[in-house]
């Protein structure tokens, strides 16, 4: 079992849900506008634009960016104490209560999806209410990123386990923000499994990985606009 | 200055006179180190209270001139151990009054190498997580490694050469300082017995400590060059940065030998001829250092990579530009030209190019850590970073407190090794007989193989 995403880049809109069930799922703290002048907005799930041309020939391209989720994860491989491994389904997470905040982690992801909390976590107003509290709330100084809604795969295998089943390859477990996309852009499921729709897609002509030639072999794929 | 107490002996007592008691320059000397000391102490508890917010680091800059500290300082640290090694090894007998103070600097500066990198964690409480639960597959881990046991063997290697000035301080110290030094000289009475084993364990110590210096600074590279940043992944990171390591300690030794031959009258050991060859080391040290700063933006030029080509144009023309000509002239322009000039390459000369070294390899060290950072492969974020006054403060603060160690060091201990002068004195004519063994014939004078193989 090795779990993917694929993004359709024909399909995103660019309406940030994806980004919004994200912070709401994993208690990803508010980034003030301060925080966006200094560089050190907290967001797992990003939706990067790219507008290309000048006006009136203007072409914006949206490019959700979670954790690339690479099956050579170089930030797994420089940590120096162990707060990052990689699950046997593929997924990279962290122990927030290992991480000394070294930040190696963060200058060896070539994707730069790596979050530092800079200052105390924040949550103006009654967001501290909204908070979920099975996911830990992250202290100064340590490092996070996307791991998928790991939770999220961790209840779906209890459930499977009820039942007295193995987790299905599709429909059992996915992320927030794969979830809430409202226009089907994002598609989650088991890479190993031929038959599951993200594999499908994965193999697509479509299909491609961020800075691929690197050798990190993400579990991110985008399509290409078409 | 406190005059010599002890006339019976005349001899040196230039150099035991700053280690009998302290004056009141000493004092007017520290007072500001030691205010700056504090005023970094107290930046560093804002940055703990608040954590790494107080920095200018951001996303994608994360590392900034904590860990451009962090090299620079272990670097300086290869003045001494390294250096006095390889003299040692090689039986130069200048070396003889200028061990000490390098192998002062490799001690003591060290301490702030490691401490650069805790101030720079974001999690400074989970240091020992490091040694808990440390991964050897980490780079940093080596660093550990590496750091620790060079600490350890330099520390040693100080030590050794410096009993039998402990037993002479003793000799001479009354009170606390005489307790002191009776403890620190083990019980030295400069036996023949004795002297052997000293011999022999600092002989050990020196070809020990050469290739644990050259691993400290390549480890010290590699935290970089084993990711895949684009300038930081280079296969010549490892000799570049011992290169630089080299260079930098030997300007720092300069301007510290400098300062004690002013400060304790010490011109009479301190001579312009050690100065001589100090500055045309540096001077072989700055070519070196051109070679491998040339060789490594060429690649990056011609090959043209666009993530590399974004980086190198920051660089060289673009936001970091000021900060690289900078570096090229600090590193390359000014101490070429001061040092290969007979006329220049003065006591003062060798100063002035060290002062330049020291600065440039200071930003050598930011323009291999930040440009790298701003401009990641991916085209998303690019930074900006811009130390705050913390981050200044705190290393200001490091800067004055290891000035002010190597002051105290030098109030506690002869910086000059004196039994090492005397015993240069002494062997004059051993040293003759050395040298006409190189010569053809002339057997009489002196042997095939050299009286004493053990090293001094």
């Amino acid at each position: 079992m090795r779990w993917g995403m694929v993004v359709d880049l024909d399909r995103c809109t660019g309406c940030q849900a994806c980004v919004v069930a994200c912070k709401a799922e994993n208690n990803v703290p508010v980034s003030a506008p301060k925080s966006g002048r200094e560089g050190r907005l907290m967001l797992w799930m990003e939706v990067i634009p790219e507008v290309e041309g000048e006006y009136p020939n203007v072409r914006a391209r949206f490019i959700p960016r979670p954790c690339q989720q690479c099956d050579q994860p170089p930030c797994v491989k420089v940590c120096p104490v162990q707060a990052l491994s990689k699950s046997p389904e593929g997924i990279v997470s962290r122990v927030f209560a290992r991480c000394i905040g070294c930040r190696f982690c963060v200058q060896a992801c070539p994707y730069g999806v790596i979050q530092f909390n800079w200052r105390a976590p924040q949550w103006p107003g009654d967001l501290r209410e909204a908070l979920d509290p099975d996911i830990a709330v992250r202290p100064t100084g340590v490092a996070e990123s996307c791991d998928f809604c790991r939770h999220r795969y961790q209840r779906a295998r209890e459930q499977a386990r009820a039942d007295g089943r193995e987790v299905r390859g599709e429909g059992d477990y996915v992320p927030a923000c794969v979830e809430i996309c409202p226009a089907r852009a994002l598609t989650f499921g088991d890479l190993d499994d031929p038959n599951t729709e993200a594999a499908r897609l994965a193999r697509g002509p479509r299909a491609y990985r961020m800075l691929e030639d690197l050798g990190t072999a993400p579990k991110v794929y985008y399509l290409k606009e078409g | 200055m406190a005059g010599p107490t002890h006339h019976a002996e005349p001899e040196d007592a230039v150099l035991f006179a700053p280690v009998l008691g302290t004056t009141r320059r000493f004092w007017l000397g520290a007072a500001p180190l030691l205010l700056l000391t504090l005023w970094g102490i107290y930046a560093y508890t804002l940055q703990l209270r608040y954590g790494l917010g107080v920095t200018g680091l951001n996303r994608p800059v994360a590392w900034g001139i904590y860990i451009t500290n962090f090299v620079f300082f272990i670097g300086i640290s290869h003045a001494g151990t390294l250096i006095s090694a390889i003299l040692r090894l090689c039986k130069a007998e200048w070396r003889r009054p200028i061990t000490r103070a390098a192998e002062a600097i490799t001690v003591l500066v060290l301490f702030f190498g490691l401490g650069s990198i805790i101030m720079d964690l974001g999690r400074p409480d989970r240091l020992f997580y490091v040694l808990q639960y440390g991964r050897l597959q980490s780079p940093l881990l080596w660093d550990v490694t590496s750091i620790t046991t060079y600490l350890t063997g330099s520390s040693l290697y100080l030590y050794l050469p410096l009993i039998p000035d402990l037993a002479l301080v003793r000799d001479r110290a009354t009170g606390w300082r005489r307790s002191l030094y009776t403890f620190l000289a083990l019980g030295w009475r400069g036996t023949p017995g004795q002297h052997r084993r000293l011999e022999r364990g600092i002989a050990v110590m020196a070809v020990l400590v050469i290739p644990i210096a050259v691993s400290v600074h390549t480890v010290v590279s590699w935290v970089f060059s084993m990711t895949l940043q684009p300038l930081w992944k280079s296969t010549i990171f490892g000799p570049y940065f011992v290169t630089g390591a080299i260079f930098s300690g030997i300007a720092a030794l300069i301007i510290s030998m400098a300062a004690v031959r002013r400060a304790y009258h010490l011109e009479s050991y301190l001579k312009p001829v050690h100065f001589n060859s100090l500055a045309l080391l540096l001077l072989v040290m700055s070519l070196l250092w051109f070679y491998f700063t040339f060789a490594e933006h060429l690649t990056a030029y011609y090959g043209g990579e666009l993530a590399e080509a974004m980086v190198l144009f920051a660089k060289v023309t673009g936001r970091y530009a000021p900060a690289f000509w900078a570096m090229a002239v600090l590193n390359f322009v000014i101490p070429v030209a001061l040092l290969a000039n007979r006329r220049t390459r003065t006591v003062a000369g060798a100063v002035v190019a060290s002062a330049s070294v020291v600065v440039g390899m200071w930003l050598e060290r930011f323009l291999i850590v930040v440009p790298t950072l701003a401009n990641p492969r991916l085209p998303y974020e690019r930074g900006l970073y811009a130390p705050t006054w913390v981050e200044v403060s705190i290393t200001a603060g490091a800067v004055s407190f290891f000035m002010l160690l190597y002051m105290v060091f030098t109030r506690l201990f002869p910086i000059v090794s004196i039994w090492e002068v005397r015993e240069g004195r002494q062997g004059l004519k051993e040293a003759q007989q050395r040298m006409a063994g190189y010569l053809p014939g002339n057997a009489e004078l002196a042997p095939a193989v050299s009286p004493t193989p053990v090293l001094r």
